[in-house]
């Protein structure tokens, strides 16, 4: 039988990493083959990052916020975790025939709006209009670029003993998310943690030379990402749950459907590995709600543990499939 | 004092779940063992009922809903997934309620509904049908696969192939039953019950009971998850669910028929029975050779033991229903594997 694209070709697991290791030999060279959100160009000895993302979510407009703001705070995003200053952003629109023109404007306003307090401006676009059904409303794309002033270049020069920063509590968006898109009807004040972090990584970066690597924790959540890191850098990671910070009302809706929040999408949290000396500083530097949550192991490559807040030591594998609500 | 190991069941896949992630084998003493048990909705439900729901699916003109756990389960031929793809309509359903709304946008083709789970899940599928009725929606049916836990507590209890000191009860069922039919076994088979919640705490506390209930040689029925469930349970879901269903034989995978386990649809529901509406022929089945599942449910077997876990059976390519149910044991034992 024809293999076919399923969602879990895009969840962030296990198939869609297969896909992306198709798509890497193909195009194989030495910038993209290091496999990060955002690429480190050097141009006349400037250092650039750049990187692009489409956001196609539904619901459109979901609580803390709506496609426009995701479009560009996710590029910013992936933008800053190279050690960059997100600058300029292109914008693409592909609209569906019979799109609210209301809704258009409201998420261009939200744009506008987030553009502006992440003081990056949008400086090239595009608009495609597709017949009904060639599109499901609107999708949007954007790529951005940033200059990097930071002395080292950010990402594979992780090693044993650094440890792991996160700025704050996790899982908010997919929940958020969740619970609007299949009208779960559960009253919480569950938002979208959805925002430009180019501000807070620019704190990071003014405080510690020894930062090693920075993601943002979207797609496959923080298990996912470390995972990914784990597998890239070849190093073994080991987080402590008791240290992850999920507010309650979260973990309570994850329970309910059978959710892990480990893996679950955020769109305003990243994790920052840095040597120890330097991990105090940077905690400091993201702000109140951050956490010190583990390190990384000088054996157990490509492996990520956790410790479970009864003390013991399992395996946090990469997400096989979708989660799915639960039955009972 | 019985002997030195002491052998406690968790009945729920949620418990399963719950104990991997948390790691709680690991650091229970030696003389503890859990052992899980056949409360996986998905992995209970026979191969019958599963090719019987894929043959109706197959039908022309047939939207077929169903939770999401079920949609990677092997039928004997394929399964949900596999005839989506070759074309079929199934669509994923949170709730039976979406189902009913799935009948009602769509006049023109039958929507079948496969309902699977325990108490936790049939009373709400109950109220689905009496709200098809009120709504006078007749393209709305429902394949009744549901199951109900005492029997299969019963059964366990009774068995030969294993010796159970205590039942770790399910939380979600007992908001619905109470605790009061736990009572009967827990006296009857001298095997200690106790209702727990999913936080670990409440996983330990309701282990800690249960020691205590051996060591004491008492045999009764426990709740020590007292914030969701009571005695008397919740009366008003149980008489939604009488009123709509009645009490049948029922298969269990791993466990066989079970007499009086199961929900089918009572007569002045029955056109609301996909059984009565769809009269299809059901391939013959065939066992699939080396999978455990079978003992898994009735704790006879860990994954371990099986041949293929993790070997040809993984969850990108399960083989059994306990590696595809994200509530199913060898799902739990694949995903929360211990630090190698």
């Amino acid at each position: 039988m024809e293999e076919k694209i399923t969602l879990a070709h895009g969840n962030g697991g296990r198939r869609m990493h297969e896909l992306i290791e198709d798509l890497r030999i193909q195009f194989s060279n030495k910038i993209l083959n290091e496999l990060s959100d955002a690429a480190e160009l050097s141009i006349n000895k400037n250092r650039i990052s750049f990187s692009t993302d489409s956001y196609v979510v539904k619901p459109l407009f979901f609580p803390g916020g709506d496609i426009g703001k995701l479009a560009i705070c996710g590029t910013i995003n992936d933008v800053s975790m190279k050690g960059a200053r997100p600058l300029f952003i292109s914008l693409a629109f592909i609209i569906e025939e019979g799109f609210s023109l209301t809704q258009f404007k409201k998420i261009v306003h939200s744009i506008k709006q987030e553009a502006k307090e992440a003081g990056v401006s949008v400086v090239t676009g595009d608009i495609k209009v597709v017949e009904k059904g060639a599109a499901d409303g609107i999708f949007i794309n954007t790529a951005g670029i940033g200059i990097i002033n930071y002395a080292t270049s950010i990402g594979g020069r992780v090693k044993p003993g650094d440890l792991i920063v996160i700025n704050g509590t996790i899982a908010e968006h997919g929940m958020a998310i969740l619970n609007a898109r299949e009208k779960l009807g559960f009253k919480s004040n569950i938002k979208s943690d959805c925002r430009s972090l180019n501000l807070e990584v620019q704190r990071c970066l003014n405080v510690s030379n020894k930062i090693s690597f920075m993601r943002d924790l979207t797609r496959g959540g923080l298990a996912g990402v470390l995972n990914e890191i784990a597998g890239g850098s070849n190093i073994g990671i080991e987080i402590y749950e008791k240290d992850i910070p999920v507010r309650p009302p979260v973990k309570k809706l994850c329970d309910i459907l059978g959710f892990d929040p480990l893996y679950v999408a955020n769109e305003g949290k990243f994790i920052c590995f840095v040597d120890a000396k330097d991990a105090r500083r940077i905690k400091k530097a993201m702000g109140k709600t951050s956490q010190i949550i583990g390190r990384v192991l000088p054996s157990h490559k490509k492996e990520v543990f956790l410790e479970t807040k009864l003390g013991a030591k399992r395996l946090l594998a990469m997400l096989e499939e979708d989660q799915l609500p639960r039955i009972c | 004092m019985k002997a030195s190991k002491i052998k406690l069941m968790e009945v729920c896949g949620t418990h399963t779940m719950a104990i991997a992630r948390a790691g709680l084998k690991d650091v229970l003493p030696k003389s503890v063992e859990l052992i899980s048990g056949p409360g996986c909705p998905v992995c209970v439900t026979s191969q019958s009922d599963i090719d019987r729901a894929l043959e109706i699916a197959g039908e022309k003109d047939v939207i077929m809903t169903t939770f999401g756990d079920m949609m990677r389960v092997p039928g004997t031929k394929t399964s949900f997934e596999g005839i989506r793809r070759e074309g079929a309509d199934v669509r994923v359903v949170y709730s039976s309620l979406e189902a009913l709304n799935i009948a009602r946008n769509n006049p023109s083709k039958r929507t079948v509904f496969m309902g699977i789970g325990f108490e936790t899940t049939s009373p709400a599928i109950a109220e689905t049908i009496l709200e098809a009725r009120r709504q006078k929606i007749k393209n709305f049916f429902v394949l009744s696969c549901f199951k109900l836990i005492f029997p299969a507590l019963s059964s366990l209890a009774r068995s030969k192939k294993i010796k159970i000191d205590g039942f770790i009860c399910p939380g979600h069922v007992s908001v619905i039953t109470g605790s009061r039919p736990y009572e009967k076994i827990a006296r009857d088979f001298k095997t200690p019950c106790v209702i727990t919640g999913f936080d670990e705490i409440d996983i330990i506390q309701g282990i800690r009971r249960l020691i205590k209930q051996i060591r004491e040689n008492r045999y009764e029925a426990e709740i020590a998850y007292k914030r969701a469930v009571s005695p008397q349970g919740n009366k008003k879901a149980r008489k939604i669910l009488t009123l709509v269903f009645e009490v049948c034989d029922a298969r269990w995978r791993g466990l066989g028929l079970l007499k009086g386990s199961g929900l089918k649809l009572r007569p002045k529901f029955e056109e609301f029975c996909a059984q009565r509406e769809f009269k299809v022929k059901l391939p013959k089945p065939v066992k699939v050779k080396g999978c455990l599942c079978g003992e898994v449910l009735q704790g006879i077997k860990t994954p371990r033991d099986c041949k293929l876990f993790k070997n040809k059976c993984t969850p990108q390519n399960p083989i059994g229903p306990c590696m595809v149910s994200s509530e199913g044991t060898c799902a739990a034992y694949y995903k929360y594997r211990n630090r190698g």
